[in-house]
């Protein structure tokens, strides 16, 4: 599928090498040489260089034969003015990048109506969403939800005194009372789906999948406290923090947003009146202390700046503030701060990449869309999916454990007139049940790729 | 350096080499020549090391930087030239293994130098093979392989640049394997055409298909000695207007293909292109008008001469040693200007030419009006410091090479103008040269060291200088010392 990406700055640059790796013809435009020139000596792609909104420059990227358009530069007017005339030219979808709090309510609907787009992405929205839903649940690193929060699946690290260390997969499913499944476990650098005689231990990181209620249950089995976040301390007044205090002052969290800049923390008194504004350097230990980090339960650190976040995380914790969270956004700091201790790391580029992934999957199934949700797990490997299953299936009505599933695939859940439901082989699948699949290192467009060779009839 | 990458892609060569080895085989089957054992044996031997290398070598990390992009595409070459060069030797038609590395890297580089005095005495399959070696080495062996096989690097475009000639390498889609499909149908589609009309004339197939490749490739192996001199006219001409389609850049046939005609006629490149060749045509048609019969075989052989120098394919129609000093004049720049830029031709490319003019009256403007902030366009786009300083540099260090290389061509006991053009039309991947290495001459009587020395620089000239070069510095074989 040809796709043109406008605007290759680090959303931008993590957009094209998710959509090369998927397959797809990627054309870059961006406006400085030197980017265009490193983009397409590392991905395979073609680079135009010139400015997103002008017409010459569309025509050359090819738009006119564009099935997807992404803008993805810095100003949020530019990308609405590059994918309103890239929609005019003859580019099938366009999505743009709109991060602009201002452009982020009530006015979004009209102007996607208006301009044409098929989606307008908030990288930072996305991620203050999922720093959100990670405080309800503490002691998960990542919490996704399918099918309007019916269904969960969230990420785990295993400590030392957890019951499930030296557990076999099968037996932990006896020990507990709750119903969930273990779809995958991280050691080391290598991502495993488990079978019934993986052992688990002690440092894993491990995806579950199961029921909203049943989570609870488990969590409460397992021995992990559930507590939610109430006190929240956030370290600079960057748009994430923005977008996350208004959820969390929402709910009535009390939220303390630290920031440098004077002129930013007026700003945010205006925008959250509920939050409390704290003017001053978030990198002094003394400030923070001051400020009551031992009573906090939370700390998220948002600055701009990937090291400062780790380092005044690292500092958090060894102040044994219960969840610290931080973002980082360079590709090469993140392993570095995962060994040095920090297992929640946020950041817009990996948020936004889901959604568009599911987007450009979604157009290339020539069946029509039927994927509802795609989360990526465990740094990327693993990609849980949820598939609308529809009448013309072929895989509809045969047990599953007739089904010939490809390797590094697992039937996570199934979700029935709004019931989840943990698959066993005997089950079979009905129109308008949604699915949801956890695959290892394949990419899947449609349900009906989950097994390997077409299923005749008569040998059922 | 990435080794395991290195010594991988240059057993895919091999394995590649063979396949195409098979081709020459089914001609020496057709015509029952006893060569058909060299050709098994080399593609024993080259099948062998491929699949020996396949086996052993699994490759964990396909990335791809710029230097190991060089060390591939010479490495690459030097493979391809070395086993290549079997069937010549193991067949006993050319005697000696460094005459026959000289002729296959002759043939691979597009040159068409010879070490042969009769061409005539070779038997079909050889002769074949001498001129595939042109078809292969025209389009590069490695834009065949990123045609045919799946890329797992997305780095591949460093390989691809090293092999494509010219100072700018773009791409014509998103994707390196589809814009190395699109060059190599558009270079088959484009032979079968020669081929066919051809065949209309007085040759027949095999010898068709044989000058269609020496074209295509802008080589210039022919099959007799004196070259293209004894068909029809209509061959001739044939010949002549494909050399000409065949030294202009590719890009502009895709862009023909997709309709988008004004651009090409835009296009900066094609205009001084067509300029030039009308000009030399021009001015040595006049010059040695009174040499022939009349005024339309003066013509023939004027451009057929013109045209094949300046695409650097260097068949010949008639003994331009003949002509008088002013003809050779324009002929020996010509050999130094060499066609387009993204062609199959070699020399400094037109669009080096065009670009280097630019940057000089640019300079000279700067003396006249020193704070005056200048600016270079070339196909209506700006050009950056880092592109122009690359094309001064690269005009710099091909004298210097020129000159190193000739001095050591030079303890031979030729004349001046041998060496001079020798060096010339080896550089420039044109072939003949004057006097004793001119269109009825060979490069036979040449030492060993001037052989090796011509056969390096065949290679430098189609490689563009750097890959070669690369290869002589000892940080590029620095191994990595931490590799996870």
């Amino acid at each position: 599928m040809k796709i043109i990406v406008v605007g290759c700055g680090k959303i931008g640059t993590h957009i094209v090498a998710m959509l090369t790796h998927e397959g797809h013809d990627v054309v870059v435009v961006d406006r400085d040489p030197v980017v265009i020139d490193s983009l397409t000596n590392i991905y395979d792609v073609m680079g135009v260089c010139g400015g997103g909104a002008d017409c010459e420059i569309l025509k050359e990227a090819g738009v006119d034969k564009a099935e997807l358009f992404i803008a993805a530069a810095g100003s949020d007017e530019l990308n609405m003015l590059s994918c309103f005339m890239a929609k005019k030219m003859g580019a099938a979808h366009t999505i743009a990048r709109i991060r602009n709090p201002q452009y982020n309510d009530k006015s979004l609907n009209f102007m996607r109506e208006n301009l044409g787009l098929a989606m307008a992405i908030n990288p930072e929205l996305l991620a203050a969403h999922e720093i959100f839903n990670i405080l309800k649940l503490p002691a998960a690193v990542k919490l996704e939800s399918f099918s309007r929060r019916h269904f969960e699946m969230i990420e785990l690290k295993i400590k030392d005194n957890s019951p499930l260390v030296g557990g076999r997969i099968a037996d932990i499913r006896n020990r507990f009372s709750a119903e969930f499944i273990i779809c995958a476990v991280h050691r080391g650098c290598v991502t495993h789906i488990p079978d019934g005689n993986f052992v688990l231990q002690s440092g894993d990181k491990i995806a579950i999948a199961a029921a909203h209620l049943q989570i609870q249950k488990m969590l409460k089995e397992m021995g992990i406290i559930h507590k939610e976040a109430k006190n929240v301390m956030i370290l600079g007044g960057s748009r994430m923090a923005i977008y996350l205090a208004k959820m969390l002052t929402s709910v009535g969290n009390n939220v303390k947003i630290i920031e440098k800049k004077e002129s930013v923390c007026e700003e945010l008194c205006e925008a959250l009146p509920k939050a409390v504004i704290v003017h001053g350097d978030g990198a002094s230990q003394e400030l923070l202390l001051e400020e009551g980090l031992h009573q906090m339960d939370a700390f998220v650190s948002l600055t701009g700046m990937d090291e400062e976040n780790i380092l005044m995380s690292i500092f958090a914790m060894s102040n044994k503030v219960p969840k610290v969270i931080s973002k980082v956004n360079s590709d090469e700091l993140a392993p570095i701060a995962g060994s040095l201790g920090l297992d929640c790391l946020a950041s817009p580029k990996k948020s936004i990449s889901d959604v568009v992934i599911r987007y450009a999957r979604a157009l290339k199934n020539s069946i029509g869309s039927n994927i509802e949700t795609l989360y990526t797990f465990m740094d990327g490997s693993i990609e849980a999916i949820e598939f609308n299953v529809k009448a013309d299936s072929k895989l509809v009505g045969i047990p599953i454990c007739k089904l010939n599933i490809k390797k590094g695939i697992l039937i996570a859940g199934i979700l029935r007139n709004r019931k989840p439901k943990i698959p066993t082989g005997n089950d079979v699948f009905i129109p308008g049940d949604r699915v949801i699949i956890i695959a290892a290192d394949m990419h899947l467009n449609g349900f009906q790729d989950i097994v390997g060779q077409p299923i005749k009839r008569d040998e059922v | 350096m990435n080794y395991k990458m290195v010594v991988s892609m240059t057993g895919l060569i091999l394995r590649l080499e063979a396949a195409l080895l098979v081709l020459p085989t089914v001609i020496a089957l057709i015509y029952r020549e006893s060569t058909i054992v060299s050709f098994l044996i080399t593609i024993g031997i080259t099948l062998g090391i491929g699949i020996v290398i396949k086996l052993l070598c699994k490759t964990d990390n396909s990335i791809v930087y710029a230097k190991d992009g060089f060390v591939i595409v010479t490495l690459s070459w030097l493979c391809l030239s070395a086993f290549g060069a079997l069937p010549f030797f193991i067949s006993g038609e050319i005697p000696s293994y460094v005459d026959a590395f000289f002729e296959t890297v002759s043939g691979f580089t597009t040159t068409g130098a010879s070490i042969l005095k009769d061409v005539e005495v070779l038997s079909k399959s050889i002769q074949f093979w001498r001129s595939f070696t042109h078809w292969i080495g025209g389009m590069g062996i490695i834009v065949l392989v990123m045609a045919i096989f799946p890329t797992s690097s997305g780095r591949s475009m460093h390989i691809m640049r090293a092999e494509m000639p010219g100072p700018i390498v773009g791409k014509l889609v998103p994707r390196v394997k589809n814009t190395a499909k699109i060059l190599y149908l558009i270079y088959i589609a484009l032979t079968l055409m020669q081929i066919v009309l051809l065949t209309l004339g007085d040759m027949n197939l095999v010898e068709s298909i044989v000058h269609s490749f020496g074209t295509a490739g802008t080589g210039g192996f022919g099959i007799m000695s004196d070259s293209i001199g004894s068909y029809s006219a209509y061959s001739q001409w044939v010949i002549a207007i494909f050399m000409l389609i065949f030294g202009i850049n590719f890009n502009l046939f895709y862009l023909i293909l997709i309709g988008r005609v004004k651009n090409v006629l835009k296009s900066e490149e094609l205009h001084a292109y067509i300029g030039i060749v009308v000009f030399s045509i021009a001015a040595i048609c006049m010059n040695v008008y009174h040499m022939y019969s009349g005024f339309s075989e003066a013509l023939r052989h004027t451009t057929f001469q013109v045209s094949s120098i300046m695409t650097t394919t260097g068949f010949a129609t008639t003994d331009f040693n003949t002509w008088p000093s002013f003809s050779k004049a324009i002929l020996l720049v010509l050999m130094f200007i060499g066609g387009c830029a993204g062609s199959t031709a070699g020399g400094l490319k037109v669009s080096r030419i065009v670009l280097i003019i630019k940057i000089i009256a640019n300079n000279i403007r700067k003396v006249l009006n020193p704070r005056a902030v200048g600016s270079v366009r070339f196909e209506g786009k700006m050009l950056d410091e880092t592109t122009r300083r690359g094309i001064s540099n690269y005009l710099s260090l091909y004298f210097v090479l020129f000159f190193l290389m000739f001095l050591v061509v030079s303890l031979d006991r030729f004349d001046f103008e041998t060496n001079f053009s020798a060096v010339a039309a080896c550089f420039n991947n044109i072939g003949p040269g004057f006097s004793v290495v001119g269109p009825t001459g060979s490069f036979a009587d040449y030492s060993v060291l001037s052989k090796f020395t011509l056969s390096a620089a065949m290679l430098l000239g189609r490689l563009e200088l750097y890959p070669l070069l690369i290869m002589f510095l000892p940080t590029t074989w620095r191994r990595a010392k931490n590799v996870v």
